[in-house]
């Protein structure tokens, strides 16, 4: 499955322009072309996908303004009753002896040890296959690819009766290793290595006799910028939203993480003698997604020109 | 550091032509296993050990005499007559089928308007679509559950608002295309970008030259943009079967909430998990994840060889 091209000579020519000096934004230079009068129809047609987009999420705002009581008889786009969000909130960080808090930090301490070294893996691995010709390097490749079409149960069952020799199961590490791997990240960062680092300056740097680890931390590691913030983003979203591995993993819900957590939350409506706790499922969701939509807004810049570089190599 | 740099003068020697007109062949050493190595490593401990396992898991069945035993192919032809197996791989097949096209089809519109520069506040579009792809499949399953529901959901606002009766999206026959719906809202944004960033770096040369021709908006989309962005659609394509094929979050965290309408063999992926985590059988569950994880791995790669095949 090698989607993956080598790029031609004027794709890698224009991406080196783009994306070198200080990561130039994909400000179109088009002229004629460029400056198309715009037009309102495209844009209210547009406009419908956006409405679908926000729509969910306006609701999920709206409703965790509301109280429990609220939820059950108001119109749900609209605000109703007492603004009960901060109450909700506080409810929600209080209920269980402040359980969700605790959700909140492993759910962060899977992102940062999760992510973080799965970023920490793609991005030398990518810098590999990008700027080095080693034996087995066709395999590696094929192996990672053909990988990434198993389904996860087909790893999970396996793992988790793995884990559970190694007496990892219920603790962090069973969460925590699986996440180590991106293959995505891995594509990523090989395509965006081999165009954002200039083969000649590794030449010259090794020819000053400088070691391989030097030339790639003190000279490699700052051209790959946008393309580790892609990757540190695109691998937080996939240990944050992580709900499989964790529901096979863990049974004890001081080790959820919030996915887990929220669905618990959620499910305990359903069972006998449960008390139903819709107003807090609905807030604790809303704090969920924050983080990642905050991170999201502020890293546009980067993301976005880290994953365009990405997509040059088809 | 055992790819020690030639020194100067040995280097002067080499043989100067086409030295910059191509890639020059890169030395190849043992060096790059320095940075592989430690994926590899892992890869290994996480993907290659557990799929092994697997297949180790698939031929050995727990029998009441005997215990675990070597039984050969025969959970493979259990799975092959399996009523509930194929039910569920039919069930994704027409999701995919059904799902797939429309999500990529609105996607690839949204980043061929946004491409085009004729829209107000293309930022905004941008950003905001691609939005719900932070949003956890938890969440995202939660909040359509609800409103999909009919108590304190939309659809019951709008049944007693206009005195109409929509049928239930949780019901049996509507779930799948309820599912549908979550999927391609999650997943709308994250191929749009995918599509836009393909577009964006098409050289500008191209469309002064269709400008000069006089070609159409039209024309300039089928002529120029779908042709260059292939490989994009070809990756966006595989990684949506594969998604497809391998879809459990939504339908098991709508399981709650629409007990009735949703099996626990819904999908293979639900299949496989009902089967070892509630069943017990795990040698019988890692071969239906074998099963799934083969006709996933044929299909993504007809899906490319068809991609590829247009190019020429």
């Amino acid at each position: 499955m090698s989607v993956a091209v080598e790029p031609t000579r004027t794709d890698k020519h224009r991406t080196r322009q783009r994306t070198k000096p200080g990561y130039v934004r994909m400000k179109s230079t088009r002229r004629g072309v460029d400056n198309p009068k715009r037009s309102v129809l495209l844009t209210v047609l547009t406009g419908i996908v956006l409405i679908y987009s926000l729509i969910p999420l306006v609701w999920l705002f709206i409703n965790a303004s509301k109280t429990q009581a609220d939820l059950f008889t108001s119109f749900g786009l609209w605000f109703s009753g007492d603004f009960a969000l901060f109450g909700n909130i506080g409810d929600t960080l209080a209920y269980d002896d402040g359980i969700f808090g605790r959700w909140f930090l492993n759910t962060v301490l899977y992102v940062v040890l999760g992510a973080g070294g799965a970023t920490f893996l793609a991005v030398l691995g990518g810098y590999a296959l990008a700027k080095f010709s080693f034996p087995g390097k066709k395999a590696v490749f094929a192996v990672v690819i053909g990988a990434v079409a198993v389904p996860g149960t087909a790893l999970a069952v396996p793992t988790f009766l793995m884990f559970s020799e190694m007496g990892l199961t219920n603790t962090p590490w069973s969460v925590i290793i699986p996440s180590l791997i991106s293959p995505f990240g891995l594509y990523l960062m090989w395509t965006f290595a081999s165009e954002a680092i200039p083969t000649e300056l590794l030449e010259s740097a090794r020819m000053d006799g400088a070691g391989e680890f030097r030339t790639f931390f003190q000279i490699c590691l700052p051209l790959l910028g946008p393309g580790i913030v892609t990757v540190l983003l695109f691998t937080m979203v996939a240990t944050w939203n992580n709900y499989f591995l964790p529901l096979i993993m863990l049974k004890d819900p001081a080790w959820y993480p919030l996915t887990l957590g929220l669905n618990a939350w959620n499910a305990q409506a359903s069972t006998a003698g449960g008390e139903a706790i819709f107003n807090l499922v609905i807030t604790g969701s809303l704090l969920t997604i924050l983080p990642l939509i905050a991170a999201f807004l502020l890293l546009q810049r980067y993301w976005q020109s880290g994953l365009s570089a990405g997509a040059v190599k088809e | 550091m055992t790819t020690a740099s030639p020194p100067p003068a040995v280097l002067g020697t080499q043989p100067k032509p086409a030295k910059r007109a191509q890639k020059r062949p890169q030395k190849r050493s043992w060096s790059g296993w320095l940075f592989i190595g430690p994926f590899m490593a892992v890869f290994a401990l996480v993907f290659l050990a557990p799929i092994a396992y697997s297949i180790f898991l698939s031929f050995f069945r727990n029998q009441l005499v005997g215990g675990n035993g070597f039984v050969g192919l025969a959970n493979y032809s259990q799975a092959l007559q399996d009523p509930q197996f194929w039910s569920s791989l039919l069930r994704v097949t027409l999701f995919l089928a059904v799902q797939v096209p429309v999500m990529l089809l609105i996607a690839l519109l949204v980043a061929l308007a946004l491409d085009s520069g004729r829209l107000y506040g293309k930022s905004f579009f941008r950003i905001s679509i691609f939005l719900p792809y932070a949003v956890p499949a938890v969440v995202a399953s939660l909040m359509w559950g609800f409103m999909y529901g009919t108590r304190f959901g939309l659809v019951g606002n709008i049944n007693s608002a206009l005195g109409i009766s929509l049928p239930n999206p949780l019901s049996p026959e509507l779930i799948l295309a309820s599912i549908g719906n979550i999927v391609t809202w999650e997943f709308i944004g994250y191929n749009m970008l995918i599509f836009y960033s393909a577009l964006r770096v098409i050289p500008k040369s191209l469309y002064e030259a269709a400008e000069i021709d006089g070609a159409s908006q039209f024309r300039l989309v089928t002529a120029i943009k779908l042709p260059a962005i292939r490989g994009a659609l070809v990756v966006a394509g595989i990684f949506s079967v594969i998604g497809s094929f391998q879809l459990f979050n939504e339908p098991a965290i709508l399981q709650s909430l629409a007990p009735n309408s949703i099996s626990t063999f819904f999908t293979p992926n639900l299949y496989a998990y009902s089967l070892s985590f509630s069943g017990q059988q795990y040698n019988y569950s890692a071969t239906v994840a074998i099963i799934m994880g083969v006709i996933t791995m044929v299909i993504a790669y007809a899906v490319q060889l068809r991609g590829m095949r247009k190019e020429s």
